[in-house]
């Protein structure tokens, strides 16, 4: 099991004849991921070949579901069309969007993410590395190689930390590890992702790492306390980061006390999470736990 | 980018917000001259205010009335070059005076929590807002805003009505709402604070002062925005990445730091600054190249910390997802290239992800003496932060 992708997905991309959307598509297909199509509308009815593979591109999100089936779409389109190809996403209501362009302007991401709210689509992003059930499917920019299929959930914020955190633990492996962005409005949040991965049942722990900014993880604390039964351990980058200043992310700036690493990681413990200081600290925690849930 | 007061003021000018007529100075002849051309509309009397992006001005004694142009020539001398808060003051605004009947408090921002935006409205206003919102929340009304709806007619008159505002007064307030609304819109804001919106005592209701955040994300489609930059504030180093498109912010320490990714880059300085301890160094900055390391963008961020001078050594630590490692290694043999003489600082490199072994067998090859490769990041993490104490 897995949450929101699995061998099954049918994927479309959104930008696919694109620098970027080329050099991953082709980096998707070699990780397995069953990719049905591209979306276009100036190249509809053409094929492009990538990886060794002839791909139709389509018109629209919706002709593309029509032909293919398919229930995913990851959209690497250039920050300013982001918004319109998310719409466009939405209104074809496909499942799954993942977000992976960087650099939206939060006003188009506002707007998208409320026009997407009780309708289909569950938005992954924007700004965001993805999702990857190892050797089932790759829904955006993680590499596959990083590790296989095992017991452990992986959320986060940063693209970079969760490549990093995957390589500590990748002699356990994950079910599925997904990136959720670092910008300050994403469509999905941790609690949603601890939410599935607490009712899949292949899950058996789970990593959660934040970052400074935003109160995003003292929320999902306060989520794991009341819901979460499964052991989770915790890492947030940036507690030696100077105040008001951005680092890097939108999103990754404290102001005053609040958002700081030292208040997300007490509200965390304090919801029984272990809080790891460095991502090695955060594995070896990890590791602990798996070694104790495989005694039981 | 936080703007300025004044140009705040001038942005609401833009798009029909009424505000007080203000013009800046950076000398007292200058405030001088401003205040016989500002205060001939206002009896003479004018406000000279220090242009600072920071509160409280006012306690600070950033703030002061004049009843002459002499008057405002001498106060402007005395806040010019003041210290508030670590921000020297090098600009004044002299703007027109006004009777202020009333103070009121009202701002849109974004709302992370709810993915939304929020409009925070108040008849309690001039006063620290943050303080109002602990002491008394009951009198800052609190509203969200749909991002596609955003403030209308009916959701100003909302406002206005949660405020307590009486019939006269929102009917007054309702339209300069929805201006300030087409501000946050229009310019891509994330923060729109007007504190205190003031009514007169002739009834008109004015932006007194004004607060905007922009988002930078959105330039590409605002022209005008780059020029609000202010350029004086900005480290020489942090303006020459930015010219070179570098995400770099410099900070107070010795190990240079250069890695793919804001969070990793985040976590890189954490271990730096934990295995930097024992020796007393700290990471001397943030550095993230992102995705395509090229040689010349690694050779650019090369030359940034290179050039500060309280660096001892050089962290180079990336994990290759998009960027693959043989790149980053490419990238930097190609930096030491370019750099050729001026590079002298010791560069301790980890690579580990996509092509790592090629990434470091490149590194082998170039033998270069500057350049120590480790296989972890903690291992890295010491390594430069030993080296750099040992400098």
């Amino acid at each position: 099991m897995s949450i929101f992708l699995n061998a099954d997905s049918k994927i479309i991309v959104q930008g696919m004849t694109g620098g970027m959307g080329s050099k991953h598509t082709a980096l998707m297909l070699e990780a397995g991921s069953n990719i049905v199509g591209g979306v276009n509308a100036r190249k509809a009815g053409t094929t492009a070949e990538i990886g060794g593979k002839e791909l139709p591109v389509f018109g629209s999100v919706k002709e593309a579901m029509e032909a293919t089936g398919a229930n995913v779409s990851v959209a690497f389109v250039p920050p300013a069309f982001a918004k319109d190809a998310a719409i466009e996403a939405i209104d074809a209501e496909i499942p799954l969007l993942v977000v992976i362009t960087e650099g939206i302007p939060v006003k188009d991401t506002a707007e998208f993410y409320n026009y997407s709210k009780g309708k289909k689509t569950r938005i992954i992003g924007p700004n965001c590395p993805g999702i990857i059930t190892p050797e089932e499917s790759l829904a955006g920019i993680t590499p596959h190689t990083i590790a296989g299929k095992g017991p452990i959930g992986l959320v986060s914020k940063s693209g970079t930390l969760t490549y990093q955190m995957m390589y500590e633990l990748r002699d356990f492996g994950f079910t599925t590890a997904i990136g959720i962005g670092g910008d300050p409005v994403i469509g999905t949040t941790h609690i949603d992702a601890l939410e599935a991965f607490e009712a899949d049942p292949d899950t058996k722990a789970i990593v959660m790492i934040g970052e400074i900014g935003g109160d995003a993880e003292e929320r999902a604390a306060a989520y794991i306390k009341e819901n979460v039964t499964k052991p989770v351990v915790g890492y947030v980058a940036g507690f030696t980061a100077p105040e008001g200043k951005t680092m890097g992310h939108a999103g990754a700036i404290v102001s005053g006390s609040s958002g700081t690493a030292a208040a997300k990681k007490e509200a965390l413990e304090a919801a029984g999470v272990k809080v790891g200081k460095t991502p090695s600290e955060t594995a070896e925690l990890m590791r602990e736990i798996m070694k104790g849930l495989e005694q039981a | 980018m936080d703007l300025f007061e004044y140009q705040a003021r001038d942005m609401f000018e833009k798009h029909g917000v009424p505000v007080l007529a203000g013009k800046t100075a950076t000398t007292a002849a200058e405030a001088k001259a401003a205040a016989e051309e500002i205060g001939a509309k206002s009896g003479g009397v004018t406000v000279v205010k220090a242009q600072v992006k920071t509160g409280g001005r006012g306690k600070a004694g950033g703030v002061k009335v004049a009843k002459s142009a002499d008057e405002a020539e001498q106060l402007a001398g005395e806040i010019l070059g003041m210290d508030i808060k670590g921000h020297t003051v090098g600009t004044v605004m002299i703007a027109q005076g006004a009777k202020i009947a009333e103070e009121y408090y009202f701002s849109i921002l974004l709302d992370r929590a709810n993915r939304s935006y929020l409009a925070m409205s108040s008849k309690e206003g001039g006063m620290d807002i943050e303080q109002l919102a602990v002491e008394r929340p009951e009198a800052l009304a609190k509203i969200e805003i749909d991002p596609n709806v955003g403030i209308d007619d009916a959701k100003a008159r909302e406002i206005a009505t949660a405020s307590g505002f009486d019939d006269d007064t929102a009917a007054k307030v309702v339209p300069v709402l929805q201006k300030l609304w087409e501000v946050y819109r229009d310019e891509d804001a994330t923060l729109v604070e007007v504190n205190p919106l003031v009514k007169t005592e002739d009834g008109e209701i004015i932006a007194l002062d004004g607060k905007v955040t922009l988002d930078e994300n959105a330039d590409f489609r605002h022209e005008d925005h780059e020029a609000l930059e202010d350029k004086s504030a900005t480290d020489p180093l942090e303006a020459k990445a930015k010219e070179k498109n570098l995400n770099y912010v410099k900070l107070d320490g010795q190990v240079g730091i250069i890695g793919n990714g804001a969070g990793l880059v985040m976590s890189t300085l954490d271990v730096v600054a934990y295995a930097g301890e024992q020796y007393g160094v700290k990471p001397a900055n943030f550095l993230d190249i992102g995705g395509g390391a090229n040689a010349q963008v690694m050779a650019d961020g090369l030359d940034v910390i290179l050039n500060d001078e309280q660096v001892k050594s050089v962290f180079v630590n990336v994990f290759g997802g998009i960027t693959a490692c043989d790149e980053v290694a490419n990238g930097i043999k190609g930096a030491l290239e370019i750099l050729g003489d001026e590079a002298t600082k010791p560069l301790v490199v980890r690579l580990d992800g996509n092509n790592v072994l090629e990434g470091r067998r490149i590194l082998d090859e170039l033998n270069h003496p500057l350049v120590t490769q480790v296989d972890t990041m903690d291992g890295a993490a010491a390594k430069a932060a030993e080296l750099a104490a040992n400098k």
